[in-house]
C-alpha cells in the first residue's frame, strides 16, 4: 500500500464511521446515466444557477440598494452632476471603477438569459419526449414553478440598477397591480410603501431578489434534482433499453467528469458573451423619471410575450357603479397568462386522462409518434411566439419601415388563426414522419443505385436498415383509443354524457397514427 | 396481446467498440498530451486574466473587429476568464472521451410502487398513532387548534400593513391647481405662450414652491405635455375647446393605459403615441384614443395665462391622472 492509499483509507475510514456513508456511496457512485445532447439542456441551468449566484454575490459588495437621491459624481462624464438614485449611481460605479466590475454585470446578466433559455428549451426537450408522464409529474410542477420563478426573478434582477429602462419597467408593473379589482390600489401602496415610486421599492425588491427567491430556488432545484437521481434518469428506446432497466454511463468517472466539465464550458461561454456582447448598457438610458422615457422601450425576452400580448389588447375598459375594471391589462396580464401556466402545470394529468394510461414510463417517446401532443406544444409555442414578436412590433416597424399598426393587426389577427394552423400542421408532419419511418423499415434504405433490369426498367436499390434501427423505430406502443361507450353495458346512460364525450373525442384524435410495421408486415414483403 | 407477438424484436445492447486510445498506445499516449495541453491553455487564460487586471490600464480603447471601438482592460479581462474556464471544461471532457472508460453498462429500475405489505404496515401504524393521539375523539381540542392555528395564519397579514399608508386620496389628486404656473422641465422656468411655436411640444411641471426638490412620485402624476397646433385645428367641445388658449392644449403626460410617458409626438399626423404599448392618441380631439390598448383619452388640463402672461392652469384635472384603477368612476 502506498502512502497515498494509506491516507485515503484513514479518511474514508473517519468519515464512514461517523456518518454510515460507505454503504451510500458506493451504490451512488456507480450510478448509471444515459447519454443524450438534449439531456445536457437541464444541466446548462442548473450551472447557470451557479453561475449568477457566484456573480451575483460579487455584484452585491458595491451595489446600493437605495433610492435616495444623490448627485453622482463617478467617473462616466456624460451623467456627472445629474440627480439620480443611490441604485443608479452604485451600478455605475460597479460598471466603470470597479476592476471586473462591468465583466460580472455582464456575465450575470447573460447568465440570466441563459438560465431562461435553457429552462425554456429544457421544458420543450420534456414535453415533447414525454419525459413528464408518469412517474415524474411531480418533477414537471416543480419545473413549472421554478420557470415562473425564474420569470420574476429575472424581472426583479434588470429592475434593480434603476435606470430609465428598467424603471419604466416598474411603472408598468404597478400598473398591472393597480389593475387588479377591488384590492389594486391597496396592494399597489403597500408594494411601493406609497405612490408609486416611492423610495422603497428597489430596497425591497433587492431582498426578494437576493434572499428570498434564491432561497426558494435552492430548495425547489434540490428536490428536482433529488427527483431525478431517485427515479433514475429517462432514456430514449434503442436497442437493450426497456422500461426496466437504464443504459448509461457510471458517475464514477466518466459521467462526473464530463459534467463537471460541462459546468466550467457553460462558465466559459458565459464569461466570453460577458467580455465581447455588451448588454443592458444603463449608462446609455439615464436615471429614471417618471416623466420621461425612451423610445423602443423592451423588456427582456422572457418577459417580451407578455409585453406583446399587453400591446396587442383591445381597448376594454368596464364603468360600473363608480368602478373600473381593466381588462385591456387584466387580460393578457393576469388572466392569459394565468391560464397558460395552469393549463402547462396541470398537463401530464389532462394527458393521462385522455389516453387512461396510468403506468410508469422510462423510455422516452419520439415526438412524431405523438403526433397530438406534439402538434398542442408547437400551437402553444406558435401563440407564445406571435406574443413575443408582438411584444417587439415597435422594432420590428421601425426596422423593416412597417406601420406600428400593421404589425399589431398581424399580431391581433395572427394569435388566433396561426396557432390552430400550426396545430394541423405539425400533426400532418408528425403522420408523414410516421408513413416514411414505416416505408424505412419495411422497404429499407434508398441507396441512389439505380439497375437497369434485362427488359430496360430502372429500379432503385434499397437496402435493409439494421436490425437496431429497425428496432428503434418500431419500439413505440400505438394503444388504440379509449373504449368510452355513452350507455353502459346495461343500457344506461352513464353519468358525465358531456364530459365523457369530450375525452373520446380527445383520446380518438390522440390514438390516430400509421400503423408501425410488425414482422408479419415484413415476411409479407419478403414474399414479393 | 397479437401485435405484441409479432411486434419486430429488440436485437439487444449491441456489441462495445473499443476507441482506438484503448487499443493502441500510441493513440493513448497522443490523448493524454492533448489533454495535458488543454489543461495548460486554461492556465494561461488565467495568467491573461491576471495581467489584465494589473497591468492593462482601464482607458485604453482600441478598435477590435466586429466589436468596435473596445476597452482593453474589459476585453483581455473576460476573455483571460472565458478562456481558463472553458479549456478546464473542454479538458476534463476530452479526458472522459478518450481515456475513461466508455462502456455502456446496464442497471435495473426497480418500481417505485411500495409492497402492499408495506403500504398496508404503513396505513396501520397512522392509524395506531392517530388513535393514540386521540385527534378523532377530542373534539375540544381539534376545535381550539383548528382557531389558534387560523388565527396565527392571519397575523403575517397584520404585519405587513404598515408596508405603505393607504391610497387616500393619492391616485386623484395632482399637484396642479387653480392658477399653478406651468414650469419648464428641465429648467423650472415659467413659460409665455410665444414661447412655443406653432407645432411645437413641451414638457412642463407645476411651479414647485419650497427647499426639497421634487419628488418623482409628484413628477409621476404631474408631469404634463403642451402642444401648439393653430387653433383651427382643434376640434373639440366648446368646453374643452375652452381648456385651450390660443392652440394650446395640455394633456397629462402619464399614460392613461400604465402609466408610461407618452413621449412621442408625430407633428404631421398631430398624434401622441407611448413608446411602451404603441396607444396612440389624437390631440386635435382631445387626445382621443385612435389605436392600441389603451381605453381612455389622456386628461386634458384647462390652462390660461394671468396677469403676467405666463400660463397657468385654470384648475385641477378634472380626472385622476395615470393607469386605471378599481376605484376610478369612469
Amino acid at each position: 500500500m502506498t502512502a497515498r492509499e494509506r491516507v485515503a483509507g484513514t479518511v474514508a475510514n473517519y468519515v464512514d464511521e461517523r456518518t454510515g456513508a460507505a454503504k451510500w456511496m458506493k451504490k451512488n457512485l456507480t450510478k448509471v446515466f444515459p447519454d443524450h445532447w438534449s439531456f445536457l439542456l437541464g444541466e446548462i441551468v442548473l450551472y447557470s444557477f451557479i453561475i449568477l449566484l457566484l456573480s451575483g454575490t460579487f455584484l452585491t459588495f458595491w451595489y446600493d440598494p437605495s433610492q435616495r437621491e444623490v448627485i453622482y459624481d463617478g467617473s462616466y462624464v456624460p451623467l456627472q452632476d445629474l440627480h439620480m438614485s443611490a441604485a443608479y449611481a452604485s451600478t455605475l460605479h460597479i460598471s466603470f471603477e470597479i476592476r471586473g466590475g462591468m465583466l460580472m454585470r455582464q456575465i450575470h446578466h447573460w447568465a440570466a438569459l441563459i438560465f431562461m433559455a435553457g429552462m425554456v428549451v429544457h421544458l420543450m426537450r420534456v414535453y415533447f419526449t414525454g419525459a413528464f408522464r408518469k412517474p415524474r409529474e411531480f418533477n414537471w410542477i416543480i419545473g413549472v414553478g421554478l420557470l415562473t420563478l425564474g420569470i420574476v426573478e429575472g424581472f426583479l434582477g434588470y429592475s434593480l440598477p434603476d435606470d430609465l429602462l428598467s424603471g419604466t419597467g416598474i411603472r408598468i408593473a404597478e400598473a398591472i397591480i393597480q389593475a387588479l379589482p377591488v384590492v389594486g390600489s391597496y396592494l399597489a401602496f403597500f408594494a411601493f410603501g406609497g405612490a408609486f415610486p416611492g423610495e422603497a421599492f428597489i430596497p425591497r425588491i433587492f431582498t426578494v431578489h437576493v434572499l428570498l427567491l434564491p432561497g426558494i430556488f435552492l430548495a425547489l432545484i434540490t428536490v428536482h434534482l433529488m427527483l431525478v437521481w431517485y427515479q433514475k434518469h429517462t432514456q430514449w428506446p434503442g436497442p437493450g433499453r426497456t422500461e426496466k432497466n437504464v443504459v448509461g454511463y457510471p458517475l464514477m468517472p466518466a459521467y462526473m467528469a464530463k459534467a463537471g466539465g460541462f459546468f466550467f464550458i457553460v462558465f466559459g461561454v458565459t464569461a466570453f458573451l460577458g467580455a465581447v456582447a455588451s448588454i443592458n448598457p444603463i449608462w446609455l438610458y439615464g436615471p429614471y423619471n417618471p416623466g420621461q422615457v425612451s423610445a423602443g422601450s423592451q423588456p427582456d425576452w422572457y418577459m417580451g410575450w407578455l409585453d406583446g400580448l399587453v400591446r396587442m389588447a383591445p381597448p376594454l375598459e368596464t364603468y360600473l357603479f363608480g368602478y373600473t375594471i381593466s381588462w385591456n391589462i387584466l387580460i393578457p396580464g393576469l388572466i392569459i397568462p394565468g391560464i397558460l401556466f395552469t393549463g402547462m402545470a396541470l398537463y401530464p394529468f389532462i394527458e393521462s386522462w385522455i389516453t387512461g394510461d396510468k403506468r410508469e414510463h422510462h423510455l422516452l417517446d419520439r415526438p412524431r409518434n405523438v403526433p397530438n401532443r406534439t402538434a398542442l406544444g408547437v400551437m402553444s409555442l406558435t401563440f407564445m411566439l406571435v406574443a413575443l414578436i408582438n411584444g417587439g412590433n415597435d422594432i420590428i416597424a421601425t426596422t423593416f419601415s412597417l406601420s406600428i399598426n400593421q404589425v399589431m393587426w398581424f399580431s391581433r389577427i395572427g394569435i388566433i388563426i396561426l396557432p390552430p394552423i400550426a396545430f394541423v400542421i405539425t400533426k400532418r408532419i408528425c403522420l408523414s414522419l410516421q408513413r416514411a419511418d414505416r416505408e424505412l423499415v419495411l422497404h429499407g434504405r434508398e441507396t441512389g443505385r439505380l439497375l437497369m433490369l434485362p427488359h430496360g426498367e430502372f429500379v432503385e436499390v434499397h437496402e435493409p436498415i439494421s436490425p437496431e434501427l429497425a428496432w428503434k423505430l418500431t419500439a413505440h406502443e400505438q394503444a388504440p383509443a379509449l373504449a368510452l361507450e355513452d350507455v353502459d353495458a346495461r343500457g344506461v346512460r352513464r353519468a358525465g354524457g358531456l364530459k365523457n364525450k369530450l375525452r373520446k373525442r380527445m383520446s380518438e384524435a390522440n390514438a390516430e397514427s400509421i400503423a408501425k410495421p410488425n414482422l408479419s408486415d415484413l415476411k409479407e414483403i419478403e414474399h414479393h | 396481446m397479437s401485435n405484441e407477438i409479432e411486434a419486430i424484436k429488440d436485437p439487444g445492447l449491441p456489441a462495445h467498440v473499443h476507441r482506438k486510445a484503448d487499443t493502441d498506445p500510441v493513440a493513448e499516449k497522443r490523448a493524454e498530451r492533448q489533454v495535458a495541453i488543454l489543461f495548460l491553455i486554461s492556465a494561461l487564460g488565467t495568467l491573461l486574466f491576471i495581467f489584465a487586471y494589473y497591468f492593462i490600464p482601464e482607458d485604453v480603447f482600441f478598435f477590435f473587429p466586429v466589436l468596435g471601438n473596445t476597452n482593453a482592460h474589459q476585453l483581455f479581462l473576460g476573455l483571460g476568464l472565458a478562456i481558463a474556464l472553458f479549456f478546464i471544461g473542454a479538458a476534463a471532457i476530452h479526458w472522459a472521451k478518450t481515456l475513461m472508460p466508455d462502456e455502456e453498462v446496464i442497471a435495473m429500475r426497480h418500481t417505485l410502487r411500495s409492497d402492499d405489505e408495506d403500504r398496508d404496515a404503513l396505513v396501520a401504524t397512522v392509524k395506531e398513532r392517530a388513535g393514540a393521539a386521540g385527534l378523532g375523539r377530542r373534539s375540544l381540542i381539534k376545535r381550539s387548534m383548528g382557531l389558534s392555528l387560523g388565527l396565527i395564519g392571519l397575523s403575517p397579514l397584520v404585519l405587513l400593513r404598515d408596508l405603505g399608508p393607504l391610497p387616500g386620496d393619492d391616485l386623484t389628486k395632482t399637484s396642479w391647481k387653480a392658477g399653478t404656473r406651468l414650469v419648464t422641465d428641465p429648467g423650472d422656468r415659467p413659460i409665455r405662450p410665444e414661447d412655443l411655436e406653432v407645432g411645437a411640444v413641451a414638457q412642463v411641471l407645476p411651479e414647485h414652491v419650497g427647499e426639497e426638490r421634487r419628488h418623482l412620485s409628484d413628477i409621476a402624476k404631474d408631469a404634463v405635455l403642451l402642444i401648439r397646433l393653430r387653433p383651427e385645428e382643434f376640434q373639440l367641445s366648446s368646453e374643452r375647446l375652452s381648456w385651450t388658449y390660443d392652440g394650446i392644449i395640455a394633456f397629462s403626460k402619464i399614460c392613461s393605459h400604465m402609466g408610461c410617458a407618452v413621449a412621442l409626438y408625430e407633428q404631421t399626423t398631430k398624434h401622441l403615441l407611448c413608446p411602451c404599448h404603441q396607444s396612440t392618441f389624437d390631440v386635435p380631439r382631445a387626445a382621443k384614443v385612435i389605436f392600441g390598448p389603451s381605453a381612455r383619452a389622456l386628461p386634458q388640463l384647462a390652462i390660461t395665462v394671468d396677469s403676467e402672461g405666463y400660463l397657468i392652469a385654470q384648475k385641477p384635472f378634472s380626472e385622476p391622472v395615470g393607469p386605471s384603477f378599481w376605484e376610478r368612476s369612469s
